[in-house]
């Protein structure tokens, strides 16, 4: 990604939207994959998948448990089963399956919740996922990631469905905006850098990319040359672009839609306090949410590029002491 | 090779007396619910799937998954005796590096079908390797062996509804209804009757047998490979520490180990 993007980030389908078109576009070419879901095809959108191969389609009915264990059984028969509900269902409701019948004998299931963080909006927080990351990343051996738009997304499942092994993929409900144009080349576990920056570094993933980079276009304009890194794979971390961020940079606030406990930017502190502390900061929730507009939640919740800026602003204070 | 009532029961007794001595050596592990399933894998293992012991990973082979997988000594001795697993290694079952591990584990005999221990998750892995199989056009069946404790677990009748909506009929679950489970008597921790008239209720072909006779437990297999457009469920009927006199029906030998003694008196017994 040169330095010198310009970003327009004009709005762009769902990542969930996406998912649903590269796994149908994925199915043309490899029929090994199956497809799982528990009566949320036409909200997962893997319902694009249901129409071209209906017999690679399974529907498991409103029982999460029971299509994780059953998606592991195809996996040991050698399927390559996607299976796809929310991420608040999928998660928790399937999470003893996916630690005993997924992780641990390390079965090649793909996860993929849909209608992630508090951006589903009006629902609720009963259906608003804010701990997956922490749980998928809790569990040995799965790659877990949270792809910021369209074009990511694709290429991550595509990625997602060559790599041998357990994959979590975290998708949201509202549109996202555009950050990349297709050129772009994703590797599970290789950040990239989207804004070149020398006093701060922004790691953000999911729909907190965008806010990343207003908030870098905020920071510049006052003097502040700010680094933001798409993290779109949580696990594994990029260690590499961890270390050079705190030793060029010197500060990190880390960002995104998710519970601060547990998410991606503990797992980057975690990184940088072995490879070079460094003095960082969370943009991320705190508690459970409510009803509301994505957007609305987006603001009053603190997960906007106006947050990101007030987290660069503090961390570069405590950069200077 | 079809094998006489006699030589499966000879092929019976080996086991048990590898279930003491494997659990008694170990000195904990679950002897009450691996002496009653004795029965029922030895006649899968030896007189009816479609196994190849010098090719375990035949990919039309027919698979046993042991849901209920504390009982995973009965396994491992049949196992062994069929030439799937070592015997000489029988004794380091649950010590540490040992491939016998307390609950099945792929990672460490490749030869089982699936690492299971938690309850009420095999029947699901079952029905999913039946629906993989189907859709490739192979002639596998896969055989699941349920606790009748197990059948609290809500997941297996996620998995039952969903086994009978999609026609899984190259899957057999088998419930070993030994009538005890670790705290107790099944029908004072949390009855499962009518459990046959539930799988019915479900859209299964049930099958009531008495797990410990091998004609009638062949009789039923026939019966559930027959049956097609529905999965099969064997209520097996059967007596918890069977074979040893001081272990039938006794909740202790659940999950407690014979001591010396105790270890001697069943090898007796079995004799």
């Amino acid at each position: 990604m040169p330095a010198k993007t310009k970003f327009e980030l004009k709005p762009g389908p769902a990542t969930r939207e996406a998912f649903g078109r590269a796994l149908a576009e994925l199915g043309k070419e490899n029929k090994d994959i199956v497809v799982c879901d528990a009566d949320l095809s036409k909200s997962t959108m893997t319902h694009y998948f249901a129409k071209e191969f209906p017999d690679r389609f399974f529907s498991f009915g409103i029982a999460e448990a029971n299509m994780v264990a059953q998606a592991a059984g195809m996996a040991y028969a050698g399927k390559i089963p996607f299976a796809a509900s929310f991420s608040a269902f999928v998660m928790n409701k399937g999470f003893e399956q996916l630690r005993v019948c997924v992780a641990y004998p390390r079965l090649n299931v793909k996860i993929v919740g849909t209608h992630s963080g508090i951006s589903i909006g009006e629902d609720g927080p009963s259906q608003m996922s804010v701990e997956e990351t922490s749980l998928a990343c809790s569990l040995p051996g799965f790659v877990v990631l949270t792809p910021a738009d369209e074009a990511s997304t694709k290429a991550l499942v595509r990625a997602a469905a060559a790599h041998v092994g357990p994959v979590f993929i975290r998708t949201g409900r509202p549109k996202a905006p555009i950050i990349y144009n297709g050129d772009q080349k994703f590797e599970i576990g290789k950040a990239v850098e989207l804004v070149e920056g020398s006093d701060v570094t922004i790691i953000a993933n999911g729909l907190l990319v965008a806010e990343a980079i207003r908030a870098s276009e905020t920071l510049e304009a006052e003097g502040i040359s700010a680094r933001v890194i798409d993290f779109h794979t949580v696990k594994p971390l990029d260690r590499e672009a961890i270390g050079r961020a705190a030793a060029e940079t010197g500060a990190i606030v880390a960002a995104e839609e998710h519970l601060v406990d547990g998410g991606l930017g503990v797992r980057v502190a975690q990184a940088v306090a072995e490879l070079h502390p460094c003095p960082m900061e969370f943009v991320g929730l705190q508690d459970y949410a409510e009803s509301g507009k994505p957007e609305e939640l987006l603001e009053k919740y603190g997960l906007v590029a106006r947050n990101i800026v007030a987290a660069v602003k503090k961390v570069l204070a405590r950069k200077r002491r | 090779m079809p094998k006489s009532v006699a030589e499966l029961e000879a092929i019976a007794r080996q086991v048990r007396r590898d279930i003491i001595e494997m659990i008694g050596t170990a000195g904990s592990g679950h002897p009450g619910g691996s002496l009653s399933a004795v029965e029922i894998i030895v006649q899968l293992y030896f007189d009816f799937m479609r196994i190849d012991p010098k090719n375990p990973k035949w990919a039309d082979r027919d698979r046993f998954i042991l849901s209920k997988g504390h009982a995973c000594p009965v396994l491992y001795s049949v196992m062994a005796e069929a030439g799937l697993a070592p015997k000489d290694k029988l004794n380091s079952l649950r010590k540490l590096g040992s491939i016998y591990q307390g609950h099945p584990d792929v990672r460490f005999l490749p030869t089982l079908e699936a690492s299971t221990g938690s309850l009420g998750e095999g029947l699901s892995l079952a029905l999913g390797m039946g629906l993989a199989d189907r859709l490739d056009g192979r002639p596998n069946r896969t055989y699941v062996m349920l606790g009748d404790g197990e059948c609290q677990e809500g997941q297996i009748w996620e998995a039952a509804m969903s086994g009978a909506f999609h026609k899984i009929d190259n899957v057999v679950a088998i419930v070993d209804y030994n009538g005890i489970q670790l705290d107790g008597f099944v029908k004072d921790i949390m009855e499962i009757a009518p459990l046959a008239d539930k799988w019915r209720a479900f859209g299964w072909n049930a099958i009531e047998i008495n797990g410990h006779d091998f004609p009638a437990i062949r009789k039923a297999l026939e019966q559930a490979q027959a049956a097609k457009g529905r999965p099969t469920a064997i209520v097996a009927h059967t007596i918890k520490g069977k074979g040893v006199s001081f272990m039938e029906n006794n909740p202790k030998f659940h999950g407690t180990a014979p001591n010396a003694d105790e270890m001697k008196l069943a090898l007796q017994e079995l004799r």
